[in-house]
């Protein structure tokens, strides 16, 4: 036998079609969460020291809905002059009120803050899908009742620090400087302003240019609810307006979530200097689905993890890692599933899959399904129909695709999962790291000791077991590798707004 | 037909299972596809009495009522088939002959199933020689859970002997096997030994029909089909009273097995009260008020 022979064919899925019709007799009509309840001012200025504020410039930028393409409002763009005064407002704030009240009072006012989003959730939620193109399902029972929860759980812990750090005196930073991004803007909101208040810090912080309203409806709840000025100072703009934050001399901290390439951007400028910071990065997290797995089960949470929030999701389970005996069996239920999947309008309250974005992002994932068919991959979309306006783009899987698929590196923060397989633990295990990233993982299997024994070789700040895509305040988050520096919720996220 | 390894367990994660069941509950049902809905559900119901005190008068009722469930819209579906004991089929027969509506009997020594096999055949032989035109047969529960699966297997093979033309609904009384990889395992013994329909429950155990077993089931009869191309019908039973309830369940199988099964050769619901609440709900929507369930009969 020659040694070509000896060789064994490498395993390629078949991708049988499906034999079930979901293009049914009995379809939805359409859902539409009422919306006209929700007030959207014509331009928004900037929230500094408690005061909505014109931007020194005067120049505002507009934003879209996703969904429509339609202009919804205009947000200011905060220059160098803003940010300078947001810092000396939040400087004053936390040399003056905020470091003189109790612990407990500070508490109070983060109670009240959690309170104050559960009392206006609806509203919330529907301007997070309005702005940013995620379906009203998500932001109504995902999005905004986390928000909630964060801000309720380090509420809890603002008079009781010593207990966290047993043996130390907790000292905040001072003034921080955070900068969230477009996916999940009020999330992230709360992932940054809650533990940096409840730590006794005042905070400047700037959302994603393309969805910056909920986060100045935030600063309509900060204004009522009478948190001493300048605590929490929100500044609007796009990159040269984070890196006015990032540079500027009197910031103590930086807090970042966003991309792997304006991280590194960050790490670099402060280099050299005192400015604390925490990132949290990119990912191409990785799930490995074994034949012992409860598939039905597993091919549902496949589908959280990777069309949840129209995969604009950094810890999204984007690689599908499948053992050889299952993977036409589990490629054929994945396709079944997308073909029940709905796109379309992220208002209507039947709607699974959203908006993309922005047009950017819309082009980017485009570029990328191109490229994988480029690359040799095959390509699999639901047949759904999808508006004629506005970004949206078919649930994706690429089958027949291999590690050096540009695709299968590259982070594509959209509704595309490509679909390998692996023969043993330690092939999967080894594909799993392969990569630059590591925030989170998932692994399918109905054994518990394998669980453990895959789970602690993954190189990732995440694993999810037999779930994939669940947050809790309470649970540390944060990556290895190139997506991250720190991590954030649970006692670990208080660690990070408190002096070493 | 290759027949699996009935002594493996296909494992089935339940909080996988309680969530997906939690996702199409979010499903929002409205206007013209809720009307739609509705008048599915009422015709795949087989319209059901099994009570010790039930006398020819209380079936010929229930015959009427299946035959007009409510006068003011004659134009209103039928209900699939009246299901009553096999000492009452004839009077059923009677009642709804020249209708399309089918006669479905328990048998088997419903609903414990805890008789001889030869007593249940000809319980089975009885109903069908009645006029059935489906037979509800229970599993040995008891030899199921002291796994002797190949003996369930063969009971059902020869019910389904038993019955000739009609067809075999297999009732898995899914209160009584507690998990739901015994849910799973019982239906794909059902379905290869040669059910037509796979039945959750005889409504005398509690729970009866949960939606997380029914989408168990409803999965074992995609894979089954993926497998085998054979179409196998299913039968929530018991405890579904509400149209709510019975709009949550078509939409765990429209998503789950699609358009084929949305019709009452492969869907039906066990129930007797869950008529009269979709009646309600029917004239709501046609004209825009509540009636008080007094304007309905209660047969």
């Amino acid at each position: 036998m020659s040694n070509t022979e000896a060789k064994e064919a490498p395993y390629k899925p078949t991708s049988p079609n499906s034999k079930l019709d979901f293009a049914s007799i009995w379809e939805y009509d359409p859902a539409p969460q009422d919306s006209d309840f929700a007030e959207i001012n014509e331009r928004y200025d900037l929230f500094i020291d408690g005061k909505f504020v014109k931007p020194s410039k005067g120049r505002y930028f507009k934003s879209t809905n996703p969904a429509t393409e339609e202009v919804i409002t205009e947000f200011a763009e905060a220059t160098q002059k803003d940010v300078d005064k947001a810092v000396k407002a939040a400087r004053k704030a936390f040399e003056g009120e905020w470091s003189r009240i109790s612990a407990k009072e500070r508490g109070k006012y983060i109670f009240r803050i959690a309170r104050m989003i559960q009392e206006q959730a609806r509203e919330f939620s529907v301007l997070e899908s309005m702005d940013g193109g995620k379906p009203i399902r998500e932001s109504r029972d995902v999005d905004i009742p986390l928000v909630a929860a964060y801000f309720f759980y380090y509420a809890g812990w603002a008079d009781k620090l010593e207990y966290a750090f047993p043996g130390k005196e907790p000292k905040p930073y001072g003034v921080c400087g955070q900068i969230i991004p477009w996916n999940f803007p009020m999330l992230m909101l709360a992932w940054k302003i809650a533990p940096a208040l409840a730590t006794g810090n005042t905070v400047v912080l700037k959302p994603a240019e393309t969805t910056s309203l909920t986060a100045l409806k935030f600063a309509e709840l900060i204004k009522d609810c009478g948190l001493p000025d300048g605590v929490v100072n929100i500044v609007t703009g796009a990159g040269q307006t984070g890196a006015e934050i990032v540079n500027h001399k009197d910031i103590d901290k930086i807090a970042f979530t966003g991309s792997t390439k304006v991280g590194k951007l960050i790490q670099s400028s402060l280099a050299g200097n005192d400015k604390k910071y925490t990132l949290e990065l990119g990912g191409k997290g990785a799930m490995l689905i074994f034949e012992d797995a409860p598939i039905d089960q597993a091919v549902e949470g496949i589908i959280n993890a990777i069309y949840f929030n129209q995969g604009h999701v950094c810890c999204a389970g984007s690689r599908l890692l499948v053992q050889e005996g299952i993977a036409d069996k589990v490629i054929q239920k994945l396709q079944d599933r997308l073909a029940t999947l709905i796109v379309g309008d992220p208002l209507d309250k039947n709607t699974d899959v959203g908006a993309i974005n922005s047009k950017e992002q819309f082009e980017t994932v485009n570029k990328y399904l191109e490229l994988g068919v480029e690359e040799g991959a095959d390509i699999f979309q639901s047949k759904c129909e999808i508006p004629d306006n506005g970004y949206f783009i078919r649930p994706t899987l690429f089958t027949n695709v291999s590690q050096s698929n540009r695709v299968v590196q590259e982070e594509i923060f959209g509704p595309v999962l490509t679909v390998q397989t692996f023969r043993t633990a330690d092939e999967g295990v080894e594909k799993a790291n392969n990569t630059p990233y590591g925030l989170a993982n998932g692994v399918w299997t109905d054994k518990g000791s394998k669980i453990f024994k895959v789970g602690s070789k993954m190189r990732s700040g995440v694993i999810w077991a037999n779930t994939y895509n669940k947050f809790d305040p309470t649970s540390p988050f944060g990556g290895y590798k190139e997506s991250g520096v720190g991590r954030e919720g649970g006692m670990h996220g208080l660690a990070a707004y408190i002096k070493n | 037909m290759k027949y699996p390894d009935f002594n493996q367990t296909v494992p089935i994660d339940e909080i996988g299972v309680n969530e997906r069941v939690a996702r199409l509950n979010s499903r929002s049902i409205k206007k013209s596809s809720k009307v739609q809905a509705l008048k599915l559900a009422l015709s795949m119901i087989d319209h059901t009495t099994l009570e010790g005190s039930d006398s020819p008068g209380k079936v010929r009722q229930l015959c009427k009522k299946a035959k007009q469930p409510y006068p003011a819209m004659p134009d209103l579906p039928k209900v699939a088939a009246v299901c009553v004991y096999p000492r009452l089929v004839s009077v059923a027969k009677e009642e709804l002959s020249g209708t399309e509506i089918h006669v479905a009997s328990v048998a088997t020594s419903f609903p414990s199933g805890q008789a001889p096999l030869s007593h249940r055949l000809d319980d089975t032989r009885f109903a069908v020689s009645e006029g059935a035109d489906e037979i509800d047969m229970v599993i040995s529960r008891g030899a199921f859970l002291n796994g002797e699966f190949n003996l369930v297997f063969d009971e059902i093979a020869a019910v389904k002997e038993a019955c000739g033309e009609a067809h075999l609904k297999v009732i898995l009384e899914t209160g009584e096997l507690l998990t739901l990889e015994n849910v799973r395992k019982a239906s794909d013994i059902a379905m290869h030994a040669g059910a037509d329909f796979i039945k959750t429950s005889t409504g005398k155990v509690t729970p009866a029909a949960t939606q997380p077993v029914t989408l168990v089931m409803l999965e074992a009869i995609r894979d089954f089909y993926y497998e085998t191309d054979k179409m196998i019908g299913m039968k929530p039973a018991g405890g579904i009273r509400t149209a709510k309830q019975a709009i949550q369940y078509l939409v765990l199988v429209k998503e789950t097995l699609g358009a084929a099964w949305l019709n009452n050769n492969y869907f039906r619901f066990g129930a007797s009260s869950l008529t009269n609440d979709i009646l309600m709900q029917i004239v709501k929507q046609e004209t825009g008020q509540y009636q008080s369930l007094n304007y309905f009969s209660n047969d």
